[in-house]
């Protein structure tokens, strides 16, 4: 045991090996370095090579870069991801919120209706996928209400726009109960003397809604506004397991990850050309995580 | 369903007497009726698609799956599904791996990030601030940007195609080294202090005294690690090419992609990959919902 060389006057704990600390950190730190950093580093590396999955790359500079510009895949992809923020995004802000202060008084069997919203956070998106792929099938149970309420039958999982559309809906009947839970702790906060006061006033429950609960909850709002925009951008196993692996009708559902994952892996896979498209990732994501910040910043002041 | 309020004094059921909300004020009958109303409406909607999932691997082989109407219940349920999912994929395999590779995790994540997070909170050490950054730019990286990268780092390591390598990225997380040090800094200091007073070295402090006071979040660094791993869809994917070495899911995606006719098969596979993970959730739910609000403020 080494012992610290001057008496501590602080009340810190001095006795340790100086080795110790970093023998605490080092699994940690030996995970994340080698499959987390160095990954990103390299992607970055090899987003100016030619780099295949078998081949080492030469460097080629913006070649890759350039070579997007050109690609319709990759600008199907990005229209898709972009238009699968903007669809769920907003979804995945309000909808919660409502569920939110539907399971939040305290009325009898309340835990388990709360416990049943959350199932869907808990089931793997495989699962998800599959359970909805089934129940939008042509065929499938939606279908057979759709027929039998006399609307005909709708081919949710054949046309390209309802197909992307499907994929949003069933992304934020997975969220619901994860942002549900997310805006529960936020309104525990609210004061209930703000209510009482707007009802007072003769304010109607919409309008304390707007005035009262929105701007109280607001900071919450932008939070799950980061969060599920980065995470609907990433889309990638809704869209792969209800359009198939090569994107739907012509690929024409084709997200920008799947696009990743189809170019990049395999023992053919151009390692060089997916790590740009990743670095585009990278980029969208963290001005996605700026705007919604930013927008927040206005706000207040 | 509701309990209107004229009702109240008389005897009425087992009910409690009067509804009230978390401030105590009473809540109205109709008020009451609507909120059970539209309550059951999304319960319907969260839950009766998992129903039917179970519903439809229940029905046999002369039962039509795609009557209109549709039936609800199986009219002569049979386990006969589960026996052919398994004839027609290793089922049991794909939820072994699963298995394997899920709890691996979960006791990859609770000793590396306990240890990590105790370094970064409670020792002193040069560079301590370094390693801190390191952590928290890794939980910043968009895991779906780098898979290519680790893709190709896994290969460099020879372990593509292995269990081990649908393990190593994820095994410590870097939110849960975060979790894990602002347990330990929330931790009052004096009691460590009297044990180094009393001559405990900086292990016993550890296993002794910090670690048994942030059992609640070690458990919801298991339970999100067990999630994480046996829900994950995207890196498996990728990394697992034998289908004799595939988790649950691919596997799930496997059939689905080989025997798509066969909806019986396809929903009794997915019943068997998610009734683990509900069970689980209806034992711990609180650490489920717990995790998501640390998860939240962190994320």
């Amino acid at each position: 045991m080494a012992s610290p060389t001057a008496p501590a006057p602080t009340t810190r704990v001095r006795r340790q090996l100086p080795t110790s600390p970093w023998l605490f950190a080092a699994p940690g730190l030996l995970i994340v370095g080698v499959f987390i950093l160095y990954p990103f580093l390299s992607t970055l590396v090899n987003s100016f090579t030619d780099r295949r999955t078998l081949l080492p790359g030469r460097y080629v500079g913006l070649a890759n870069f350039r070579e997007l510009l050109h690609d319709d895949m990759f600008w199907i992809g990005l229209r898709n991801s972009t238009l699968y923020v903007l669809g769920v995004v907003p979804a995945l802000v309000v909808l919660p919120l409502l569920l939110a202060l539907l399971v939040r008084k305290n009325i009898p069997g309340i835990t388990f209706f709360r416990s049943a919203f959350y199932t869907p956070v808990v089931a793997s998106i495989v699962v998800v996928g599959l359970i909805w792929v089934w129940l939008l099938d042509e065929r499938g149970l939606v279908n057979a209400v759709l027929e039998a309420v006399g609307v005909g039958r709708v081919g949710f999982l054949s046309d390209q726009w309802l197909l992307l559309i499907s994929a949003m809906a069933v992304t934020v009947w997975k969220g619901l109960g994860y942002y549900m839970i997310i805006y529960l702790a936020a309104l525990a906060n609210v004061p209930r003397e703000l209510h009482e006061a707007a009802a007072v006033d003769g304010a109607g429950a919409v309008r304390r809604f707007l005035s009262v609960t929105v701007p109280a909850v607001r900071s919450t709002m932008v939070l799950v506004g980061a969060l599920s925009s980065v995470a609907a951008f990433k889309v990638f196993s809704e869209v792969y397991l209800m359009a198939g692996p090569s994107g739907g009708p012509a690929g024409e559902d084709t997200t920008l990850v799947m696009l990743v994952q189809r170019t990049g892996t395999g023992l053919t896979g151009r390692v060089g050309y997916a790590s740009a498209l990743s670095v585009v990732v990278f980029v969208v994501t963290v001005a996605l995580m700026l705007l919604v910040l930013r927008a927040d910043r206005k706000d207040e002041s | 369903m509701s309990v209107p309020d004229r009702v109240r004094p008389a005897p009425a059921a087992n009910r409690p007497p009067r509804v009230t909300d978390e401030h105590g004020r009473r809540v109205r009958g109709w008020e009451l009726a609507l909120r059970y109303l539209l309550l059951l409406a999304v319960l319907a909607l969260t839950v009766g698609p998992f129903l039917w999932q179970l519903s439809t691997s229940l029905k046999g082989p002369t039962e039509d799956i795609y009557s209109s109407p549709p039936g609800f219940l199986p009219a002569h349920p049979t386990l006969h599904n589960y026996e052919r999912v398994a004839q027609t994929v290793p089922v049991w395999d794909y939820a072994l791996n699963s298995l394997k590779v899920a709890s691996a995790n979960v006791v990859t994540n609770c000793a590396g990030s306990a240890l990590a997070g105790y370094a970064l909170a409670r020792l002193r050490y040069r560079g301590r601030r370094a390693a801190t950054l390191v952590f928290v730019l890794a939980m910043l990286v968009p895991v779906e940007g780098i898979i290519i990268a680790q893709f190709t780092t896994m290969r460099e390591l020879g372990l593509n195609n292995t269990l081990i390598g649908v393990l190593l990225p994820g095994c410590v997380g870097a939110m849960n080294v975060l979790l894990m040090r602002n347990a330990f800094l929330n931790l009052p200091y004096e009691i460590e202090e009297a044990a180094y007073v009393d001559g405990a070295d900086v292990w016993q402090r550890f296993l002794r005294i910090a670690l048994p006071s942030v059992k609640g979040t070690l458990a919801v660094v298991a339970i999100f690690a067990f999630m994480g791993a046996w829900d994950d869809f995207l890196w498996p994917l990728i990394v697992l090419s034998d289908p004799s070495r595939f988790t649950l899911t691919i596997g799930l995606n496997y059939l689905h992609g080989t025997f798509a006719n066969d909806e019986r098969l396809v929903a009794a596979g997915t019943v068997i990959a998610v009734a683990p993970l509900i069970a689980l959730f209806a034992c711990l739910q609180r650490y489920f919902f717990r995790g998501v609000g640390e998860g939240a403020v962190k994320g």
